[in-house]
């Protein structure tokens, strides 16, 4: 099944419409960040198991050597963001509030620099599951923020089959414009890095899907499209969360993601365009998943901008390159404004699933006046999944969590809908959110 | 480099927020009222107005009284004790005595809200549960009607506002039977323009149907109510009124008179949309308003009461719990929702 035609299509239901706030960084072209002096490369930046450092304290690294290998089949490589020597493999913060155990670099302040990569074998030439192999030796992870390993998104089981590229362009988290600034910047490493993907995993089209306030990616997009590429641009509804995967299945080829199940059983994949474009970097060039963009943004931010950082950077370095931070206290939030992470520390670096790094000053409504529940309704209409997000935040405050279950609180994202439409100010997808990590915890000791 | 970190806070995303609040919705519903209640001060008077404030005082000094000292403020500030007082006041004659006003407003807040855990608990609404508590408690009082009156006469205040708690009751001479009353007892027809204006004789709020459906579409406009609850309500009553206005003609009023006469048009609007006493689910919303307009038809065709716009809210507010069981959305990539 194709993308059926603009007026036929059918978005997904339900969904809010926050503020976009993407103007002060949209028209804003991406600067590279200078070196700065330590960098720190947690284990664990990706979903899956913690990589595995191959390099040992006091070691000379270079700028995308190897430093750590894949844990299991679900984890990946780490590479050295600079030339430099591995000054620590010790706990370092992470964003969250905890430690990690991280390899800390220290940057060689004569080095060059400059990225001395090796290009793998042709892309053409290779199996499937040499390609799947050579993105794991990339350390590629899906860019949109959940640092999902690539290449087991690409290792398919035997018996199914890919028919369909996703290309999520979405960006539907309010203030980022990172993924909007490689649209309109590198096209041809986007079209390169889809044509790869085709190839690899033998699919006939691809689909990238951008919302209608990115007008300037639509067509630079379609520029570079030749009428022979299997490839069509799509503009969808601006509408959060348009860039949640089923979302944005639905919205495009009109199909619902069955619970429990990956769009691959759909015959889909979806790719960030960030992850298309990590991969075209590695199989023309060979430089590894090393840097990545980060918009930085948010009203406590001096200058907002959108910034290739290497991995490692400490946020605090990031915010000094940005002119600082405005005085008062801060909220930083690693990631985008609904979804994001809030980070307990500046010594936090960034890291392969960091799209963005927001600063907000504490306003009026910073934390607001909770109400009651007045059960109007407003939460069962923005959440995308159908939940009773009224019910399921009565139950949570009554630390009802089995009863949960019966309400479907595990098939929730944590998109956070229902918390941006209650009147009544209270945090919904806060209280699923302890309920699920609850609820985990009891299935882990009872199993 | 700077010289000090900020001072970093902790508040879990989303750090966005839509900008209705609770307390704006509220707002919103009583400038909503506005129109339909200055219809009836222009219609009933200082009588009116004297009941209306009567019974907003008593849902207030109620609140306050029940309400812990350090939660005083945000719950009177929430307007929603002076809505339910203003409610209440506009669904009571206006003949009534003032002691009787203050009394139900005392009851909506106490039992209606209150003692289910306040806002957001209650199974009933709350001005209704006081307004059947004064019609259960005073049927006399709360069935004599006065007819609508102009700017002219609005000093002219009922002997029986000013009667004294617990004493015999005296009415003035002039008393008036409602258009439904009219309808069901002498087979006697309003003109619908009177309906539409409000120069009829009935409860202080309800009589303007013109005014109650203008505050009823700012209210969907402003998306502060459910529009299918007053939809399906008017639509069923409109409906099953048209089959029997064609079946026998002679013994019922036709549709448009089913909807603007009586209470239906406040009741549909201002009291079956509170969100707290009806189901949070679009089915529920649906079912719940064709259960209201059932009810409504059963009552006012086949029972004792002229009026059943009360009854039939009250009863489909019971029902809530059970309709929202069984009408749980169907769950994204899901068969079918639970029970």
């Amino acid at each position: 099944m194709s993308a059926l035609p603009a007026f036929l299509r059918r978005g997904f239901s339900h969904g809010v419409h926050p503020a976009g706030f993407k103007d002060r960084t949209a028209d804003l072209p991406i600067q590279r960040m200078p070196f700065v002096g330590r960098y720190v490369m947690p284990l664990n930046q990706h979903l899956g198991a913690p990589a595995i450092p191959v390099v040992e304290v006091g070691d000379s690294v270079r700028r995308g050597q190897l430093i750590a290998e894949p844990g299991a089949f679900v984890s990946t490589s780490l590479h050295s963001p600079v030339t430099g020597r591995v000054a620590a493999i010790a706990n370092r913060r992470f964003p969250g509030g905890v430690f990690a155990r991280s390899i800390e670099i220290a940057a060689d302040p004569y080095a060059t620099q400059r990225l001395d990569p090796r290009p793998p074998a042709d892309w053409r030439d290779l199996t499937s599951d040499d390609f799947v192999a050579q993105v794991q030796r990339a350390g590629i992870v899906g860019m949109g923020g959940a640092a999902f390993p690539s290449h087991v998104k690409y290792s398919i089981p035997e018996g199914q089959r890919i028919d369909h590229l996703l290309v999520n362009g979405a960006e539907c988290e309010p203030f980022l414009t990172n993924d909007h600034r490689l649209m309109v910047e590198r096209p041809d490493a986007l079209l390169r890095g889809i044509e790869i993907i085709l190839h690899n995993l033998g699919i006939q089209e691809a689909t990238i899907g951008v919302e209608l306030n990115k007008p300037d990616a639509i067509s630079a997009l379609q520029r570079q499209l030749t009428p022979s590429q299997p490839v069509s641009v799509v503009p969808l509804e601006v509408k959060y969360p348009q860039g949640a995967e089923k979302m944005l299945i639905k919205a495009i080829y009109n199909m619902e993601v069955p619970a429990g199940e990956l769009p691959r059983d759909l015959g889909i994949a979806v790719n960030n365009v960030g992850t298309v474009v990590a991969i075209a970097d590695w199989f023309e060039t060979g430089a590894p998943l090393i840097e990545r963009i980060v918009t930085v943004s948010g009203p406590g931010v001096e200058n907002p901008s959108n910034l290739i950082v290497p991995l490692g950077t400490p946020v605090r370095e990031v915010l000094n390159y940005c002119g600082g931070l405005k005085d008062g206290p801060i909220e930083l939030i690693m990631g985008g404004p609904m979804m994001g992470m809030p980070i307990a520390s500046l010594d936090v670096p960034v890291l392969k699933g960091t799209s963005g790094i927001l600063a907000f000053t504490e306003g009026s409504d910073f934390r607001p006046r909770e109400y009651p529940c007045i059960r109007c309704g407003r939460c069962l209409e923005a959440c995308p999944y159908f939940l009773n997000p009224s019910r399921l935040a009565r139950l949570a405050k009554a630390r009802l969590y089995a009863e949960m279950k019966d309400y479907f609180v595990m098939d929730c994202v944590e998109c956070g809908s229902c918390t941006y439409s209650c009147p009544s100010r209270i945090p919904i997808v806060q209280l699923i959110r302890s309920a699920k990590s609850q609820l985990r915890q009891q299935g882990a000791d009872d199993p | 480099m700077s010289t000090k970190d900020p001072r970093l806070l902790l508040q879990a995303a989303p750090l966005l927020k839509q900008h209705l609040t609770t307390r704006g919705a509220m707002l919103d519903v009583l400038l909503a009222l506005l129109p339909a209640t200055l219809a009836g001060l222009w219609f009933f008077g200082l009588s009116g107005l004297l009941v209306l404030s009567a019974s907003i005082l008593g849902s207030i000094v109620t609140e306050w009284f029940f309400t812990p000292q350090d939660a005083r403020r945000r719950h009177l500030l929430d307007g929603s004790g002076f809505l339910t007082g203003l409610l209440l006041g506009l669904t009571l004659p206006p003949s009534l005595p003032l002691w009787m006003a203050f009394l139900g407003g005392a009851v909506s807040i106490g039992l209606g809200k209150l003692i289910w855990g306040g806002l957001g608990q209650n199974l009933f609404n709350p001005a209704l549960v006081g307004r059947a508590f004064l019609l259960a408690t005073f049927p006399n009082a709360m069935t004599t009607w006065s007819p609508a009156g102009g700017p002219g006469d609005f000093f002219r205040l009922h002997a029986s506002n000013l009667a004294m708690p617990f004493m015999h009751v005296e009415y003035d001479g002039v008393s008036a039977a409602t258009p439904l009353g009219m309808m069901k007892f002498d087979q006697q027809d309003t003109s619908l323009s009177n309906l539409l204006i409000g120069n009829t004789a009935g409860c202080i709020g309800e009589t303007s149907g013109l005014l109650l459906l203008l505050g009823g579409v700012y209210m969907v406009w402003r998306r502060v109510i459910d529009w299918r609850i007053p939809t399906s309500i008017l639509a069923s009553v409109a409906a099953l009124a048209t089959v029997f206005f064609l079946v026998d003609p002679e013994t019922y009023p036709g549709p448009l008179f089913s909807i603007f006469a009586g209470s239906l048009l406040i009741g549909a609007f201002y009291m079956a949309t509170d969100p707290v006493s009806s189901p949070i689910t679009p089915r529920g919303a649906w079912l719940f308003g064709i259960g209201i307009g059932l009810l409504v038809i059963l009552i006012r065709f086949f029972g004792g009461f002229p009026e059943g716009v009360m009854y039939a809210i009250l009863l489909m507010n019971a029902a809530t719990p059970l309709i929202d069981r069984y009408t749980q959305p169907r769950v994204f990539g899901r068969g079918r929702a639970p029970r």
